[in-house]
């Protein structure tokens, strides 16, 4: 899914825990995640550290979004 | 079977005789007799089967106007009624390949006609019916008619008698994507084994299971001003609105689903929920923002980090999920998202 969306020239950022599976698939921005059930998401911590958490995550992603790249791109 | 099953033969421009890429765009005509390939075609079913007429059509018309191409074809088909539909082969001419694609795809969807045609493997063709019709593998020039032709017709005449095919390798057309089960006489272990062994020794061996092959797409550029930008947010991770309105399957997904979720801060627990087979959705389903955040994507567009969040949220199961029906999600959403004018989409996967 990754790769026919970004194939229109959008670019597109991969939230994922199993990045070995985002880079074969053809993700070209690759955001790593937290774990498979909550990618994006701590239960085990507090509210708050969670929401820290989830919080810099996306920012991170989007900060791949404007990031201009000519290979895959892990953004750790 | 005493009387000739019947076949409906078709073909682009060129193969037809009708001219080149001058005669590109004509619309599709019906000829009640043989034409082009579909005369070797009929020696190689070997009276079993006959040739009862040619359809005719420019490539650049049928892609143009495929529409109107293929009503013309179905209501042809229909008049002559063939028990099996013949096209191409197409080698590797991408029109022309799209062509016997979709018009492969169609007969087989709409009118459950058998269809046969023949391309060559990366012919853009295969990929819009192999899973709907019977692709042989050529060559990539029509040098290799002479030997297209007689593996097309011993298919064409196992489909029309009702008789099932073998394995792709052994008759020669491109692997639909499909499994089977059979019976083997060795069990799982000692093929394997005996497959390691042939490996180390540098001997040959067949695996059982192909690994698919993936290729890459350029990286787009990037969003030049976020402030600005729309983003779409999309997740394979099963996240569904309470009830899962349009059934998305908990593993080997057959469709997505997009939802507005304009009005929404966030997705909402009990509100969404996670339909994915694949993963303990005990987490999500307390908060599916762990999976799809749209809070914080929200958050950030309040903050005017980002300009927007896109209306529509996209979601699909991601286990088990065939990469062909991936692909086609991936070219669906796209397409809707292009059209939107979205600028950068975050895809989230457990």
């Amino acid at each position: 899914m990754v790769k026919e969306i970004e194939r229109y020239g959008i670019p597109i950022v991969h939230m994922a825990t199993i990045t070995t599976i985002s880079e074969s698939v053809g993700a070209n921005r690759i955001v790593p995640t937290v774990a498979i059930p909550h990618p994006v998401g701590n239960p085990a911590l507090s509210p708050e550290d969670e929401y820290a958490l989830r919080k810099e995550l996306v920012g991170r992603a989007l900060q791949a979004l404007a990031t201009e790249i000519t290979e895959v791109t892990h953004f750790e | 079977m005493s009387e000739k099953f019947k076949v409906l033969y078709y073909v682009n421009q060129f193969f037809g005789q009708v001219g080149g890429e001058d005669k590109a765009g004509m619309p599709p005509e019906y000829r009640p007799q043989k034409v082009g390939p579909a005369m070797g075609f009929e020696g190689a079913l070997r009276g079993e089967g006959e040739v009862v007429g040619t359809i005719i059509c420019g490539d650049n018309y049928f892609n143009e106007h495929q529409k109107e191409s293929l009503d013309f074809i179905k209501k042809t088909v229909k008049e002559a009624s063939p028990d099996v539909v013949v096209a191409g082969p197409a080698f590797n001419a991408g029109r022309y390949g799209m062509a016997c694609g979709e018009l492969a795809k169609a007969m087989a969807e709409e009118l459950a006609l058998p269809v046969v045609t023949g391309m060559y493997a990366e012919n853009p063709g295969v990929d819009v019916c192999k899973n709907k019709a019977i692709v042989v593998g050529t060559s990539d020039s029509a040098a290799g008619m002479r030997k297209a032709l007689p593996a097309m017709a011993a298919i064409t005449v196992k489909l029309a008698k009702g008789i099932e095919l073998g394995a792709p390798e052994k008759e020669g057309y491109i692997a639909r994507g499909m499994r089977k089960t059979l019976f083997e006489e060795k069990r799982g272990s000692l093929r394997a084994v005996s497959m390691l062994l042939a490996r180390l020794k540098g001997e040959e061996f067949e695996t059982e299971l192909p690994m698919p092959v993936f290729d890459q797409v350029e990286p787009a550029p990037a969003i030049r001003d976020l402030s600005k930008a729309t983003v779409a947010l999309c997740t394979s991770g099963g996240i569904v609105p309470q009830g899962n309105p349009d059934g998305i399957q908990s593993a080997s997904a057959q469709k997505w689903g997009k939802y507005d979720v304009s009005g929404l801060d966030g997705l909402p627990a009990p509100g969404f929920y996670s339909t994915h087979g694949g993963y303990d959705t005990a987490y999500a389903n307390e908060n599916p923002n762990r999976v799809a955040p749209l809070d914080l994507l929200k958050e950030f567009a309040k903050e005017g980090v980002i300009g927007k969040v896109f209306d529509w949220f996209f979601t699909t199961t991601g286990t088990g999920t065939s990469v062909s029906n991936a692909q086609k999600f991936g070219k669906e959403i796209g397409a809707i998202l292009k059209e939107a004018g979205v600028d950068g989409v975050i895809l989230t996967s457990t």
